[in-house]
């Protein structure tokens, strides 16, 4: 197996149809077939060992993601937000590297781990030039892709994805060819996400137009949704949060084309899911949860399920719009206790996933796959009684009161149902009568009280006592990672800082 | 028949057909295209053959094709005019359940 075929397929199938388009660039799936080749064959004789790509999305994305397939070099895009010097420790682990950047960085970064640096638009025009590889390796355990996901301590571990696991996702969530011609999906998020390899990966398998953009802003994502007539998009919590801001704000609210509209990435505030569907009422909304080393999405809660959510007045229907949904046919789904034992509907514990798309290998690490196959998350959730799954938080983020276990998410979940309160954020603190105690940090609504005794009363009120917080602190925003992770190690350490 | 895998891509010998294997059972397999026997992508198909007018259903680009006991499932990768068959016995499309894009 091996990702060029997925490529090779939308050549066969639909060659003229145009595949990507970004700014003023429009390609076909047999431009880009035609460059991935002319590029693999540069990658092949460059002595490189993988490819590494350092920049915003650019028609280089697509064309470097295949040609290290075709290549046989694993692809690793790196964040552009990286410093100097992580950079560089990131580039020694891939050396000799084939590096595709930004004009500038080419220059800079040239020598040492870096076999060959080319810029984005050169490396585009020696691929326009034209050439042609060999045949691309069938070997299902071949690394596909590297990504390096940010630990909270230590150096970045590499989630290993071997061609077998995206090409098993692939096949089994996206119907070859599906889309119509006139479907577009608008990508915004970062190569160096999953979801930015997936999005590429599934709109070329179902033939559906990629639009690009290269940075997200909430009116240069509507602007070119309405000019490129976008049919689908996948956002992140923070992007949609801006993009209702933005509609709500603006004299025309609607986006006509839009058809369908995924999320993930991050937990889903209800308030603004049920803003959008109502901004959006013609749109579809699906919820997709999904980790790095689960190759992208493994649990949906589909457009149906958001409809018959928002329709009913039933408080367990209502609950679903903050479920992620049930797991993807050929995913296998398990809550299991802190002995491994699988728990009961309504029972909390860490989530595992099974299936041919879940790696859970990091590089030099080896396998993180229990012995029966199953991938430990260190992801808390529970399964209501018909399979639907509600996250709660990291295992890790669980605080241990008096030897009682925490989850931060469901003291969080009602302080947000107050209506003083926007934003907030619950974390263990150093306590030495209980080891840890439950410290809120609370953005208030504008104009809102900030009294801590009256949350501290709403949580006793709605949950038993040793949730309540011992903490109350207030605070203008909360920090957010850029694909709208709360960093939860961030709070907690400002919180140390001034206590 | 050569030991197929996951991975490996075969060709028909007598039409422009090409499938790659999703899932396999263990055990050696009988698969032919257009009645006559599949080989390797890389193999020369050997000459002579031709289409089996009982067996020239086609293939469809992008259909996955499953035999009856559901462990061998092949994709097609290219079209072509022959029809597919494990033992003897055509294999069918596998119907695809469908699901929303979520990315």
């Amino acid at each position: 197996m091996n990702l060029m075929m997925l490529l090779e397929m939308a050549r066969s199938g639909f060659g003229d149809r145009v595949g990507l388009v970004s700014g003023d660039v429009r390609l076909r799936y047999a431009d880009l077939f035609a460059m991935a080749g002319a590029a693999a064959q540069e990658l092949a004789g460059s002595g490189a060992k993988h490819l590494a790509f350092l920049d915003v999305a650019s028609p280089a994305l697509p064309v470097s993601l295949f040609a290290s397939a075709w290549a046989g070099l694993p692809f690793a895009p790196l964040s552009y937000r990286l410093t100097g010097d992580e950079l560089d420790a990131l580039l020694e682990r891939l050396a000799p590297a084939y590096l595709v950047t930004d004009a500038e960085r080419a220059e800079a970064l040239a020598g040492g781990a870096v076999a060959a640096a080319r810029g984005c638009d050169a490396f585009l025009e020696a691929a326009r030039a034209g050439g042609a590889a060999g045949e691309w390796s069938m070997d299902p355990d071949a690394i596909a892709v590297l990504l390096f996901t940010s630990g909270t301590t230590g150096a970045p571990k590499a989630a290993v994805l071997r061609h077998q696991h995206l090409v098993s996702y692939i096949l089994g969530s996206v119907e070859f060819g599906a889309a119509g011609e006139d479907e577009a999906a608008l990508v915004s998020v970062p190569p160096y996400h999953i979801a930015g390899i997936a999005a590429v990966l599934s709109s070329v398998y179902a033939g559906r137009r990629i639009v690009q953009l290269a940075s997200f802003d909430a009116e240069a994502w509507i602007a070119l949704a309405r000019s490129e007539q976008v049919t689908n998009a996948f956002v992140v919590p923070t992007m949609l949060a801006r993009i209702v801001d933005a509609l709500e704000a603006s004299a025309d609210s609607s986006l006509p084309s839009l058809r369908a509209l995924a999320y993930g990435g991050g937990k889903m505030p209800q308030a603004v899911i049920e803003r959008a569907m109502l901004l959006l009422p013609e749109t579809s909304f699906t919820n997709a949860y999904g980790l790095t080393e689960t190759s992208s999405t493994i649990a949906v809660l589909t457009p149906e399920d958001h409809r018959a959510s928002a329709s009913g007045d039933d408080p367990g229907l209502r609950r679903r719009l903050v479920s992620v949904g049930r797991p993807l046919p050929g995913v296998e789904l398990e809550i299991r206790d802190e002995d491994g034992k699988p728990v009961g509907p309504g029972e909390r514990g860490e989530i595992h996933v099974r299936g041919e798309q879940v790696s859970g290998e990091y590089l030099g690490r080896g396998s993180a796959l229990l012995a029966d196959g199953w991938f430990p998350t260190r992801d808390a959730g529970s399964l209501d009684d018909e399979g639907y799954l509600f996250l709660q938080g990291r295992i890790d983020d669980v605080i241990v009161r008096g030897g009682e276990n925490l989850s931060p998410g469901e003291i969080e979940d009602v302080l947000l149902e107050h209506p003083d309160v926007a934003d907030c954020a619950v974390v263990g603190i150093p306590d030495e009568q209980w080891g840890e105690a439950v410290a809120a940090v609370v953005v208030p609504r504008t104009g809102a009280a900030r009294d801590a005794d009256a949350l501290r009363g709403w949580v006793q009120e709605h949950l038993r006592s040793s949730r309540t917080p011992e903490r109350v602190v207030f605070r203008d925003e909360l920090p957010y990672g850029e694909t709208g992770k709360l960093l939860r190690r961030r709070v907690r350490e400002e919180l140390a800082g001034d206590a | 028949m050569p030991q197929i895998k996951p991975g490996t891509r075969l060709r028909s010998a007598v039409c422009a057909s090409e499938v790659m294997v999703v899932a396999a059972p263990k055990e050696s397999v009988e698969l032919s295209c257009g009645g006559a026997p599949m080989c390797e992508l890389s193999a020369e198909p050997a000459a002579g053959a031709s289409l089996d007018p009982a067996a020239a259903g086609g293939t469809q680009l992008g259909k996955r094709y499953v035999n009856e006991r559901g462990d061998l499932e092949l994709l097609c990768t290219k079209p072509g005019e022959g029809s597919l068959a494990c033992a003897g016995t055509a294999m069918t499309i596998k119907g695809a359940k469908p699901l929303p894009s979520s990315d």
